[in-house]
């Protein structure tokens, strides 16, 4: 007897085979098919976010005298992402958020990629991932995550995404990339596959590895490359692990912070943006502001001792809505390098850290406090 | 044979049966014990077990090592409570329940831990979770975090009922994980649920907490 309904599990397989078939002949055009039928699913229930395709309204930015934002560039971030046949659900949510950035009128000036575009830094994992983003329309900028890095040590993503360290200035702000997830090597003396090296950074509960660090030879270069602005440009930092101490277990860490803030210390106001830690996270040490990026793959709990005081923690996930806690979103870049973050959660208002909020040292524009906080 | 010596052998062979069960003691080596019934004839018990033992070592490998002290290394596990205050003080001379030894507190923090490691080995392992995506819980839950096993049983609103804390592992498992449900009783949902209370070691109960 056939059975008169296919199974959830069979219109699974059947839509993630169709999905990967179109995935093939990827051009701008049969991009958005896909992934629209990607989301036809979550229209037909209704579940489409509101704010998701809508340009966001910023209530403050724009209004105080002489303090309007200079330009904007968008952020992806944390896809990890698995060889098709394994698992499609991170890929999906990739391309979710390349067409919310793709829908943003107007264009933002570039986007910024996190960090962690593989899970297990696999050829596979990141051709499918550069596949993805080759259909942003605005230019690509991208860091290195932990786990694009340590099967080959960054063999295969230099060769699809050049240097892990670079700088460029962009209408008057100087930009800077790291590479902040160099860790001392623990697999030689326990002879470890490159696999489970790989395997053994990938899991952030892991304490056989080593805390994150910049390293001596980059922050040599940091030095050099800083050398000749004045104390006032305006700066934004690039890293994927946070540029300070926040909680070692999970390598929401960088050991050596600490000498990466003393070269930052001269400036007047720096802005750091990192990956990695999957949340809503702000933080302030003197003239630096710290913000973290949402992730496209899931969420990450908060660490559950060393929180920042300026952290406003966003509502725990719904684990039964696997895109919850999720997202993308947009930095509006000020005319002295401080920023507002907006992040464009998929299943959520947005919410926007913005620059006063750092700047009062928490006390003005106080974004919206969370009605689940995590215990 | 007269009564006397019939007792005397039968409880010898229930020492030794017990001795070479202890010594022995493994949780896949007691799984198999209980699959295999012939373990309980009392000639050739030892040879059994032994037996057992090896075919159990070419099995699994990569587990003849210390695996307890080998997933301690990757991963925070919380200690057992420290029960060494038993020892300190008058030992009742007329009760023998509650005379404890050194050895009995060894034991029991090993064997509890023990249980506590293996959950904390499939909580990291989306093989061993029969992921069908690659997927493991620590994923979400570094060190087990947000699972909140101090607040079960719980009216969980997307089920529309009330749910124990195997209940929401399965739930997970069946979803972000893409994995089968596990029997409540199977030893690697027995030890996933060791695991997540450890981690929550210190928390209050609060049961209905949301
Ligand atoms: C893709 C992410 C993801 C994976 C993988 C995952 N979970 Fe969850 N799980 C969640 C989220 C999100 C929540 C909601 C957490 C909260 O309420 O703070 C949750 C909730 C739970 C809860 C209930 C927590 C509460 O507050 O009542 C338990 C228990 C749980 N998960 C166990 C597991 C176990 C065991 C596994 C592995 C078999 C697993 N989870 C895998 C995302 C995940």
């Amino acid at each position: 007897m056939r059975p008169k309904h296919k199974s959830v599990e069979t219109k699974y397989m059947q839509e993630r085979q169709a999905f990967y078939d179109d995935l093939k002949k990827l051009d701008r055009r049969s991009f958005l098919k896909v992934s629209a039928a990607a989301f036809g699913a979550v229209a037909a229930q209704g579940l489409l976010p509101p704010n998701s395709f809508q340009p966001v309204n910023l209530a403050y930015g724009a209004s105080a005298a002489g303090e309007s934002e200079s330009f904007r560039f968008a952020y992806i971030s944390d896809s990890h992402l698995y060889e098709k046949d394994i698992n499609d659900r991170f890929a999906v949510s990739l391309m979710r958020a390349v067409d919310d950035v793709n829908s943003l009128d107007p264009q933002p000036d570039f986007v910024f990629y996190g960090g962690d575009l593989a899970q297990l830094g696999q050829p596979k994992e990141l051709d499918l991932g550069a596949a993805i983003l080759k259909n942003l329309k605005a230019p690509l900028k991208i860091m290195v995550g932990e786990h694009d890095w340590f099967l080959d040590m960054g063999e295969k993503w230099r060769a699809l995404f050049g240097e892990p360290t670079e700088s460029w200035d962009h209408k008057g702000v100087h930009f800077v990339k790291l590479l902040s997830v160099i860790e001392e090597d623990f697999w030689t003396a326990r002879g470890m596959t490159p696999m489970e090296r790989m395997k053994t950074v990938a899991g952030l509960d892991n304490g056989v590895q080593r805390p994150f660090t910049v390293g001596a030879e980059q922050r040599e270069w940091l030095k050099k490359d800083l050398a000749g602005l004045a104390d006032e440009a305006p700066l934004v930092v690039f890293s994927h692990s946070p540029l300070y101490k926040l909680y070692k277990n999970w390598n929401f860490w960088t050991d050596d912070a600490d000498e990466v803030q003393a070269i930052l210390k001269r400036f007047k106001n720096v802005t750091v943006i990192h990956g990695h830690t999957h949340q809503m996270l702000t933080n302030r040490i003197g003239n630096i502001h710290f913000h973290g990026l949402l992730a496209t793959a899931w969420p990450w709990p908060y660490a559950p001792e060393g929180m920042p005081e300026l952290t406003i923690e966003m509502t725990r996930p719904d684990p039964f809505n696997p895109q919850d806690g999720c997202g993308d979103g947009e930095v509006a870049v000020y005319a002295d390098g401080l920023v507002d973050k907006i992040h464009s959660f998929w299943n959520r208002n947005p919410v926007t850290v913005g620059r006063k909020y750092t700047l009062s040292w928490g006390k003005e524009a106080v974004p919206p406090r969370p009605n689940r906080p995590s215990y | 044979m007269p009564t006397r010596i019939r007792n005397v052998l039968l409880a010898s062979v229930c020492v030794i049966c017990a001795v070479v069960v202890w010594v022995a003691y493994d949780h896949s080596v007691a799984a198999d014990c209980a699959a295999g019934a012939h373990l309980t004839s009392a000639t050739g018990g030892k040879d059994l077990a032994d037996a057992h033992m090896e075919q159990w070592k070419r099995t699994n490998p990569q587990r003849v090592k210390d695996w307890v002290a080998e997933e301690k290394e990757r991963h925070a596990i919380m200690p057992p409570a420290d029960n060494s205050h038993l020892l300190k003080g008058e030992q009742g001379e007329s009760h023998s329940y509650g005379r404890f030894t050194e050895r009995d507190i060894l034991i029991w923090a090993r064997e509890a831990e023990k249980m506590v490691v293996e959950g904390s080995r499939i909580f990291h392992d989306g093989d061993a979770l029969g992921s069908t995506v690659a997927v493991s819980c620590d994923m979400c839950h570094p060190d087990g975090s947000n699972t909140h096993p101090e607040t079960y049983p719980k009216f969980q609103t997307q089920l529309g009922r009330v749910v124990l804390l195997r209940d929401m592992i399965n739930w997970c498992i069946e979803n972000p994980v893409r994995g089968k449900r596990f029997e409540p009783d199977d030893a690697k949902m027995r030890a996933l649920e060791a695991y997540i209370y450890a981690q929550r070691k210190g928390t209050p109960l609060e049961y209905g907490k949301h």
